[in-house]
């Protein structure tokens, strides 16, 4: 487990500095274009001020009040900043609850295992509909090939793992 | 309306945990498949709700659903990887495809939207690229045989992340070039294929478990891009198990996930060394492992990947049914990287029709391996090498293995002394109480099989 966080922690850490480095230098930069021309709407303003909405725990360190107020978008982005703060909530409960769950899994069962919680993470054919609903001419044929391949990834995955499932349980 | 479709996705979720939690047990995992399939057609019925392009949709629900179906009925049980590193793949195709057709130029001041878009196609194309290498390797395509790393490819894979986060950043703050996110995969794509081709083919098992690990989080990224609950719970159980199974098969080759990713394995012992050590190598034959069968209580089957090459699952079935029969205590010891995925090996026996509480886990019959009267390993080799207790320079020290030399008696059924995936001598071959049966795995046990039945 240690040399796993270990291994994880290595690579976030250098990729996490070179992106908030990379998102400070360009709201700089965009800011400064901004200044440039003075028929600037508000919605450009909360554009180019990325660092305000990342992660709760970034934007701690990285806001601009200043902007939040020009802007008079706080409503907007403090909504928008509740769903990614709840959905972060969300996202690590549900990685506890999986250890736990998936722990009590007998080492037997664990190529049905990974072959049914792979049709699970084919879920995101329910981004692939979502998406494909709302999209038109070229982003409708990229809606439609990600429906396709998830439901490759459903269909293939859940069959595979009964079939598997059965050939356990005919004792 | 909205809240009711919003709750759907909550009872879709709360499903995947049971159907997951049902996994715990042989008997009810089929139930817990089901529960799965149940929450996946809710979920999808929901999002299928209220929407345009029907058509469209449907279209590509019936074809995935078609290729999927083909793929499922006709792979081979050996092939299971295999099948699971190309889903694996598709799944992160996918997730490149949604975030890609949720870009929206003129969105702006949705910037973790637009980290999300850009997560989500990082992971997507280093999951596709990296299980389409997996796969390739698995499949023993060409292409994937010759050496394809290079000295200082880690440095490439450096170069690669660091451009694909400084793109990704550019993205960010500037929504309206979209056509940044395709430099982006491309990136992620390359550093997929860079991680995946120099892992070797003994470490397959820990790379399908850490991409199995990916898929779900590009899910849950997807469900950040679309803000959509279900998906980011899916995608973390899917991810905490995919995490859990490469810990549990990096500590069955006592390697670290580092290592693995980024060290070389060297074999080591040259060929003077192979012959002193197999200098006192014994061979027996068939009939003679018959005898010494009829007389055991208790009989121990050691299989590897080498069993299912060779075809043998089901000879050994049927020799085990044999010596059942006259009340010989039958069981199978399986070591966690037996096989060339988790828990692949109990498949193939189970395939065989082994009755799964014969499967033992290694850490449960070690502990018991003095009383076992004889121990027939077939196909396997490293796993069952003392090297890797006795000898704490060896490549392999201190991987576990399952401890066949204590038994009273050992049969090796082999093709020849060749080494393992390793690459080292096996001492246990020339051991005192081992006798070596040379032939092809399902030959050799079928004509023990005769023997028996004669005797």
């Amino acid at each position: 487990m240690k040399a796993i966080l270990g291994t994880i922690a290595w690579f976030l850490a250098p990729t996490i500095v070179l992106f908030l480095v990379g998102v400070q230098t360009l709201s700089v930069m965009a800011k400064s274009d901004r200044s440039q021309s003075v028929a600037s709407s508000a919605a450009d303003d909360t554009d180019a001020n990325p660092a305000d909405l990342k992660s709760p725990a970034e934007s701690n360190g990285t806001s601009h009040p200043d902007q939040q107020i020009s802007t008079g978008q706080v409503p907007n982005q403090t909504r928008q900043n509740t769903f990614l703060i709840a959905s972060l909530t969300v996202f690590i409960l549900a990685i506890f609850i999986g250890f736990e769950v998936i722990t009590k899994v007998p080492p037997t069962l664990h190529t049905p295992l990974m072959s049914g919680s792979n049709a699970i993470s084919g879920i995101t054919i329910v981004g692939a509909i979502v998406v494909t609903s709302n999209a038109d001419d070229w982003k409708l044929f990229l809606g439609m090939l990600a429906v396709i391949l998830a439901t490759i990834n459903v269909v293939g995955g859940f069959l595979v793992t009964h079939r598997m499932l059965a050939m356990f349980k005919r004792k | 309306m909205q809240s009711l479709a919003e709750l759907g996705y909550v009872l879709a979720a709360v499903l995947f945990i049971f159907g997951l939690k049902l996994m715990a047990h042989p008997r009810t995992a089929v139930r817990g498949n089901t529960l799965g399939v149940v929450a996946m057609l809710l979920a999808m019925t929901i999002a299928m709700l209220g929407q345009q392009h029907y058509v469209t949709i449907t279209c590509g629900l019936v074809i995935g659903a078609l290729v999927g179906t083909t793929f499922a009925l006709r792979v081979q049980m050996t092939s299971m990887p295999q099948m699971v590193a190309l889903f694996n793949a598709f799944g992160g195709a996918a997730s490149i495809l949604v975030a890609g057709a949720a870009l929206d130029p003129s969105s702006t001041g949705d910037t973790a939207g637009m980290v999300a878009i850009a997560a989500s196609g990082i992971i997507g194309a280093v999951t596709f690229c990296g299980s389409l290498v997996a796969f390739g390797k698995l499949q023993e395509l060409n292409f994937f045989k010759k050496k394809l790393n290079f000295n200082g490819q880690q440095f490439v894979n450096f170069g690669l992340t660091a451009t694909m986060v400084l793109l990704a950043a550019l993205l960010v703050s500037k929504p309206e070039l979209s056509w940044l996110y395709l430099l982006i995969v491309i990136a992620a794509s390359m550093l997929g294929f860079g991680l995946v081709t120099p892992i070797g083919g003994a470490d397959m098992p820990v790379v399908i478990a850490l991409l199995n690990a990916y898929s779900g989080l590009a899910a849950a990224a997807t469900g950040f891009v679309i803000t959509n609950h279900v998906l980011i719970i899916s995608g973390s159980l899917v991810g905490a198990s995919g995490i859990i199974l490469t810990k549990l098969m990096c500590k069955a080759m006592n390697r670290s996930l580092f290592n693995v990713l980024f060290g070389v394995m060297g074999g080591s012992g040259n060929a003077e060394d192979t012959e002193k050590i197999y200098a006192t190598v014994r061979s027996t034959s068939a009939d003679d492992v018959a005898l010494m069968l009829e007389t055991a209580q208790r009989v121990v089957f050691v299989p590897g990947y080498g069993m299912a090459v060779a075809q043998a699952q089901h000879a050994v079935r049927n020799l085990a049914k044999l010596l059942e029969e006259r009340g010989i205590l039958i069981e199978y010891a399986i070591h966690p990287v037996a096989g060339r995925m988790p828990g692949h090996m109990n498949v193939l026996l189970a395939e065989a029709d082994v009755p799964y509480e014969q499967l033992i886990e290694m850490d449960r019959i070690n502990p018991t391996m003095e009383t076992v009267d004889v121990a027939i390993v077939i196909g396997a080799n490293d796993v069952v090498n003392p090297v890797a207790k006795n000898d704490p320079e060896s490549p392999i020290a201190g991987m576990p293995i399952i401890d066949v030399d204590k038994s009273r008696t050992v049969i090796v059924i082999k093709r020849s002394l060749s080494p393992g995936f390793a690459g080292i001598a096996n001492p246990l071959f020339a051991a005192e109480n081992t006798l070596m049966l040379f032939g092809d795995g399902q030959q050799a046990v079928l004509d023990i099989a005769v023997a028996i039945k004669e005797g």
